[in-house]
């Protein structure tokens, strides 16, 4: 048999063995049998130079074209069953993938009471006001004396505020910053002071503990009209922009005129939900009572007249917030000691 | 304050149902807490009858069966229990389909085996008295089948107003009609108070005197009033009287109650013949003097309170309640009617220490004006008369007299645009200010007001005309607009920032936020097993033992709420809490010049498993020690402040697993597993810990300035060192780094390993992981091996450290 015919026949029987091969180690083996080291195809390669010089060219071109076409093939073949492999294992790798996933790390919350708190100072912090804090264990001055409260003022009895000395109480409002603020700064000045707040109460809407926002603007022109659109933009900001504020006249010793703005209820229609019923959560009447207001008395300007507030020239107004009612009229929650119950599967509701 | 709207129309008589009302109030400053109806439902069905015949029923000894007519053409045959009904009396007749006050509906029954057609109505089933004994008796002039409403007040709406402190002229039925005029433009009739039967000048027969001071007693009047006949009230006085809430007593004591609900100015009727010796004195009562009040109790007083006394002692407790002594009764033909004017505070002291309020000493203690008290002297001298038949006698003993001269204040124009920030006409701002009673008169810059003596003592400065001006124009008819502001305020402070990215922090950590009680019990300290808890400031009023004092740490919140999330079955406790503590050194002392520190701190506790158990984990880790230092790094990582542990601290804590928390060298805090026995104080049996650290001690962060990390790449590798087991993973880093330098810019250990038999006792294996980097170049493996050289030398010398084999 010529060279060529062996080379051929080679080729033919390696073909066959390519297309036999049923995974890559089969295939493996083949290359090891046709073009191994120790492979007939290779060594009649390498035993081209001791042909006669007539025959050299024919059998190394055919034996070099023989290689290359298996090699070709080879790579082909290896390329078909690696596909072929791999979409097996992945099949092997299938999974139940209704399984539960694994946990990401547990995410904490933030109490409903600080979140509704931020969002109240930032709120006011975007009007251009600045947040200040102060003292929770007060003077009897500053809570009740410095605001205008009469010697004989309800709130200052035994039965409602918690004291800690005949001159030292637990602030019952954040109003005492009020003052406070207003000695450490000449007007203009614009503060919010969120903050604890205690009354000795204690029922299903009453903790002897809860926050509040106080509000402060003083300024030489700062009007009632300025107090209604303050607190509107306020109301948008945190109900919703649909909101309509309303001034309803009433009676506080701080401020004069004092008003209670009420918000219209974010729930319902004038009083009916949606599906014609008694709203329940502003009772049918279409207003939440959201907070008390007034402009800011001239006696309470009076105590730091030597500030610069002489209350012939500056004047303005002043608010005060419970952050829990809004924060339960906002998220729906009825009962206020939920607030303070801290239960788990209550507190991780408020993302 | 309880306001009929049937009894309010006699005065003033808008054309408005109730709940359009009482916006309108609402609107203008008198808040209507609620409407309430009272009386019967609806009026039909309701009507006079006449009892034609009367006769017993024959299966029941108690019941008669009547015929009335009620004005069809047959009478009705009507069962009724009463024994006092009888033929010949004019009636009130519930028809069937009547509906009762209490929202039945009559309905046609049998009796006893007889049928009645309808109900003869007593004053009880009407409200219009508690007198249930027999049926209601009306006068014989009335016509059968009229409707019964038009001959006795069967049903109103009452408006139920909250009067604020400041407006105590509208706690009575003719001040709020006032309010009601002004706030509607409806007609306001005139005072019921103005045609006065009575006469001034001296009073025969009674001598009175007053020894208090002038500020404790401004006025005390009285009249007297003979041919009294006691008896009961007409039916209109008492439907009245029940509807504003009061029940009808006898006909005297109804008309000093009227009176009082008209006019806000409280009274008070003696029986004259047992005012011994004739004479009234008005005393500081003395410390410990008794007196029996008429709700028979006995009262004890003390020197701040006052009295009136006769000749044999105290008679009654100055402005709350009268005396038992000289109580009006069914015998008295003769009567002091006595009207006066006392201290608000006073009152309201009183009032208080007695644990003893009524109607008058709710009025009282708002502050009435001298002046009422003569409102309420004609007004009752006429309902005397007119009611107990009385006849009055000449002259009132007045000591006090009017109060102040009335104050005119001016009222500028342009004062009033400058606070509400719109204008009002001064034409519109006079009609307000005379609507409800002011004088004004015109000025050059406004108006000159003249306050009336009902309001003296709310109205005193220009600011609190405006405050009326504005309430009655309408607050809510204001612009809505934005301060021009000239704020130069700018936003949260960086300790404030800092605070929320703490909680933002542990948040992301899993951790929930709690919000704890300030207060504390006194016992905390003795449950944390503190030999002493510290100053602690207690509150002299508490609401409870177990809230009597001030925390001074976070832990007992955190504690107690762990707990009760425990109980009720969570198994992970994650909790943090941003919040005060309040602390004083000399807790005793403190006062309004010595108040407290109150130092904001965060606190975390753990417990339980770290995850939730999963199919594919299902026993992962639980809290511990190295779980609490791993959250508060990652709190300090985050506020980008460095922080190392010191001394182990603190009775409360596992001795050998919690430290102190340092920062720039002072201690702010704590880390650590609660000790087992403080953790089964809380009920727990498992491992708690948790970290409490002063924020507000924490220094606020620079700006982190850039440094070039290069992008070379840098080297790994692991070193197993063999110790004593003494050294501590944290003087080995430090070895570790500062012998490294300056190629080694990270070391960290990954495994701790003990084996005292191939080790040898007191020795362990630590493995740490060592990167080494140059920001300007490709480490070279000569270089590094080189500086491992130094760190193996350092090791050997400062630790007596070596380095494992076969690393």
């Amino acid at each position: 048999m010529s060279m060529e015919n062996r080379i051929t026949e080679l080729q033919q029987e390696a073909e066959a063995a390519i297309a036999a091969a049923s995974s890559t180690a089969a295939l493996e083996d083949v290359r090891v049998r046709f073009l191994g080291r120790k492979a007939e195809l290779p060594n009649l390669l390498r035993g081209v130079s001791e042909l006669p010089v007539e025959q050299r060219g024919a059998v190394g071109k055919a034996a070099n074209q023989a290689r290359r076409a298996l090699e070709a093939q080879l790579e082909e073949r290896a390329g078909e069953l690696a596909v072929a492999e791999l979409t097996a294992r992945l099949e092997q790798d299938r999974v139940d993938i209704t399984l539960p996933a694994d946990p990401l790390p547990a995410v904490g919350r933030l109490h409903l009471i600080t979140q509704t708190w931020r969002q109240i100072e930032d709120i006011f912090i975007a009007l251009g006001y600045r947040v200040a804090e102060g003292p929770e264990v007060e003077s009897v001055y500053y809570n009740f004396d410095a605001l205008n409260h009469e010697p004989t003022h309800p709130a200052r009895a035994w039965t409602d505020t918690f004291y800690l000395a005949d001159d030292v109480l637990l602030r019952t409002h954040t109003s005492p910053m009020q003052v406070r603020s207003m000695e450490l700064q000449e007007p203009p000045i614009f503060i919010i002071v969120p903050g604890r707040v205690y009354r000795r109460d204690s029922d299903v809407t009453h903790t002897p503990q809860f926050h509040q926002v106080e509000g402060l603007a003083v300024d030489e022109n700062i009007t009632l009209a300025d107090l209604k659109g303050t607190l509107q933009t306020f109301a948008r900001a945190m109900f919703g922009d649909d909101r309509e504020i309303r001034l309803r006249p009433h009676f506080f010793p701080f401020t004069e005129p004092s008003v209670e703005v009420d918000v219209s209820c974010f729930n319902c229609s004038a009083g009916l939900t949606a599906t014609g019923e008694r709203c329940g959560i502003c009772k049918g009447t279409g207003w939440l009572e959201i907070l008390g207001s007034g402009m800011v008395d001239p006696n309470v300007l009076g105590h730091v007249a030597g500030n610069g507030y002489d209350p012939e020239r500056v004047q303005g107004f002043a608010f005060g917030m419970g952050i829990e009612r809004i924060a339960m009229l906002k998220y729906g929650v009825t009962d206020l000691r939920l607030l303070y119950d801290n239960d788990v599967r209550f507190l991780e509701q408020f993302a | 304050m309880r306001v009929p709207l049937e009894w309010l129309h006699e005065y003033c008589r808008p054309d408005m149902d109730a709940q359009t009302l009482a916006q309108r109030l609402a609107l203008t400053g008198t808040e209507v807490e609620r409407i309430e109806h009272h009386g019967v439902a609806a009026l039909e069905n309701f009507v006079v009858g006449h009892v034609l015949d009367r006769h017993k029923h024959p299966d029941a000894d108690r019941l008669n069966v009547c015929m009335v007519d009620i004005g069809g053409s047959t009478p009705a045959q009507i069962v009724c229990g009463a024994p006092n009904v009888a033929a010949g009396q004019t009636v009130g007749v519930a028809r069937p389909g009547a509906v009762m006050p209490d929202g039945t509906k009559l309905k046609r029954a049998k009796l006893r085996g007889v049928e009645s057609q309808g109900m003869i109505l007593s004053e009880r089933e009407l409200q219009i008295s508690d007198e249930h004994n027999g049926i209601m008796v009306l006068a014989q002039d009335h016509v059968p089948g009229t409707p019964l409403h038009e001959v006795v007040q069967i049903s109103t709406d009452v408006l139920v107003l909250e009067v604020t402190p400041n407006r105590p002229d509208c706690l009575g039925i003719y001040g709020v009609a006032r309010e009601v005029a002004a706030s509607t433009g409806a007609q306001l009739q005139p005072p019921p108070w103005e045609q006065d039967p009575g006469s001034f000048g001296p009073l025969d027969g009674l001598e009175l005197t007053i020894e208090a001071e002038h500020e404790l007693c401004p006025r005390f009047t009285a009249r007297i009033l003979d041919n009294v006949r006691i008896g009961e009230s007409p039916l209109w006085m008492k439907a009245r009287l029940m509807a504003a809430g009061q029940r009808p007593i006898s006909n005297v004591v109804d008309v000093t109650n009227y009176v009082m609900l008209l006019t806000g100015q409280p009274m008070h009727a003696f029986d004259y013949q047992r005012v011994a010796g004739r004479r009234l004195n008005v005393r500081n009562a003395r410390d410990g003097e008794h007196v029996r009040t008429l709700d028979e109790q006995d009262r004890k007083l003390d020197q701040q309170m006052l009295v009136i006394e006769d000749a044999d002692g105290p008679t009654s407790i100055a402005g709350v309640m009268g005396g038992a002594r000289s109580e009006v009764n069914d015998t008295t033909t003769t009567l002091i009617s006595e009207a006066a004017t006392w201290n608000g505070p006073n009152i309201q002291r009183t009032s208080l220490r007695l644990a003893l309020r009524s109607e008058a000493s709710g009025r009282y203690e708002k502050g009435l004006q001298p002046e009422q008290a003569l409102w309420a002297q004609a007004l009752a001298t006429r309902l005397f008369m007119d009611v107990c038949g009385a006849t009055v006698r000449p002259g009132t003993i007045d000591l006090g007299g009017a109060g102040p001269e009335a104050v005119t204040i001016r009222l500028r124009d342009s004062r009033i645009e400058r606070l509400l920030g719109m204008a009002i006409p001064r034409e519109r701002t006079r009609r307000h200010l005379q609507a409800i009673g002011f004088n004004v008169e015109d000025a050059a810059d406004g108006l000159d007001v003249t306050v009336p003596d009902f309001r003296r003592a709310d109205i005193t400065r220009e600011a609190d005309l405006i405050e009326e001006v504005a309430r009655l124009d309408g607050v809510d008819n204001l612009p809505a607009t934005l301060p021009t502001s000239r704020n130069t305020e700018r936003g949260l402070t960086a300790r404030q920032q800092q605070f929320r990215r703490a909680s933002d922090a542990l948040a992301a950590q899993g951790l929930h936020e709690m919000i704890g009680w300030s207060f504390t019990s006194p016992d905390l300290g003795a449950r944390l097993h503190l030999l002493d808890g510290g100053p602690l400031l207690t509150l002299a009023n508490p609401m409870s033992s177990e809230h009597s004092q001030l925390r001074t740490r976070l832990l007992g919140s955190l504690l107690d709420v762990a707990q009760r999330n425990r109980a009720r079955g969570v198994g992970r406790i994650a909790l943090f809490e941003s919040g005060r503590v309040y602390l004083h050194k000399q807790a005793r002392n403190v006062s309004a010049e010595n108040l407290p520190q109150e130092p904001h701190r965060i606190g975390a506790i753990l417990a339980g498993p770290v995850r939730r158990a999963t199919w594919r984990e299902q026993a992962p880790q639980t809290a511990d020690f190295f779980t609490a230092k791993g959250v508060l790094g990652a709190l300090f990582s985050t506020l980008g402040i460095d922080w190392e542990l010191g001394e182990r601290m603190g009775r409360f804590l596992h001795p050998g697993r919690s430290a102190e928390v340092m920062v720039d060298g002072r201690q702010i805090g704590w880390v650590g597993e609660i000790h087992p026995a403080v953790a089964a104080e809380w009920d727990f049996e498992d491992t708690v810990a948790g970290f409490e650290i002063e924020l507000s001690a924490l220094p606020l962060p620079g700006v982190p300035t850039f440094t070039d990390v290069g992008s070379y790449p840098e080297v790994h590798e692991d070193l197993a060192v063999l110790l004593p087991e003494r050294v501590t993973a944290r003087e080995l880093i430090e070895v570790l780094m500062r012998s490294g330098r300056p190629l080694l810019v990270g070391a960290e250990v990954f495994d701790v390993y003990r084996d005292p038999v191939r080790l040898g006792p007191d020795r362990k294996s630590v493995a740490v992981r060592l990167d080494y980097r140059a920001n300007d170049r490709t480490l070279t493996d000569e270089e590094v091996v080189r500086q491992r050289q130094f760190i193996v030398n350092a090791l050997a010398q400062e630790l007596e450290a070596t380095i494992r084999a076969g690393q």
